[in-house]
């Protein structure tokens, strides 16, 4: 566990920025966190090459820290949604997908006020043609742009994910979606 | 706040960019017209900021807002802002 206040981090394989609300999401939704002490050491592990996921609050600041492009934004219904979510792999050619059948059907939870993902059309356009789309709601439950659930960085290192895939890991949970999500890093390595 | 510095009073007036889906603004938008208060044709729900800058001149005051609203108040995939100065 890295604390928001450090400036540097030590030698790992991969680094989750997991969900929450940081700063209590004043101002716009992990906006305050983008700038917290440890982000410039995260924008140094990125530019090294190094692997990262952001789920959901995490997603939000990495956008916010401009590592992934658009930006999130408050759902269309102006609704908190806790709910399943049918989920498109798009792209399993990732080291966060690689355990995903192309164009399987997923299940993850969502839990969020602020999963609406907005792009500009040349955003969209750039991340279609670079196959930067890795997972796509089948149903859009908060307007996202295109469906986007989840999206890679340009060296497809960093992911970008609204749903939550640790909340799905286990049959009591409704979903092992998540399991083999996880199995496929582990694997990737 | 060193002797030689003044403090300048700033507003900082943020919407989001045409083009960006504003469902807030238009709900208000609805209410205002079912209402019959008038006919608006749109409605943009944004944020308003006040900022109190010591800084030693006027210049200096302005180019600290234009890098506070910039790096941290906005977000420009989404955001468009504008500033001014205020009197007491």
């Amino acid at each position: 566990m890295i604390w928001h206040k450090e400036t540097t981090i030590p030698k790992i394989d991969l680094l989750v920025l997991p969900g929450g609300f940081s700063y209590g999401d004043y101002l716009r939704c992990g906006a305050i966190a983008a700038k917290s002490p440890i982000m410039n050491a995260v924008k140094k592990f990125y530019d090294d090459g190094g692997f990262i996921i952001g789920i959901c609050n995490g997603f939000q600041i990495l956008t916010e820290a401009k590592i992934l492009p658009g930006a999130l934004i408050p759902n269309v219904n102006q609704k908190f949604i806790c709910k399943d979510q049918d989920l498109l792999v798009t792209n399993n050619t990732t080291l966060f997908t690689s355990g995903f059948k192309n164009n399987a059907t997923i299940s993850i939870p969502i839990a969020h006020h602020d999963g609406r993902y907005f792009l500009t059309n040349a955003e969209l356009q750039e991340l279609e043609q670079n196959e930067r789309i890795i997972f796509k709601y089948k149903n859009n439950p908060n307007g996202s742009t295109g469906d986007i659930a989840g999206v890679s960085s340009k060296n497809n290192r960093v992911l970008g994910m609204m749903p939550h895939p640790e909340r799905a890991v286990d049959q009591d949970l409704g979903s092992v979606s998540g399991l083999t999500f996880f199995r496929s890093i582990i694997t990737g390595f | 706040m060193t002797s030689e510095e003044t403090t300048f009073r700033f507003k900082v007036e943020v919407v989001l960019k045409n083009g960006v889906l504003d469902p807030q603004g238009e709900a208000i938008k609805q209410s205002i017209n079912i209402n019959r208060l008038g006919n608006v044709l749109e409605a943009k729900q944004g944020k308003l900021f006040e900022l109190s800058v010591s800084s030693k001149n006027i210049e200096y005051a302005i180019k600290d807002v234009e890098k506070i609203c910039s790096d941290l108040l906005t977000n420009s995939v989404i955001e468009d802002y504008k500033y001014y100065e205020v009197s007491e």
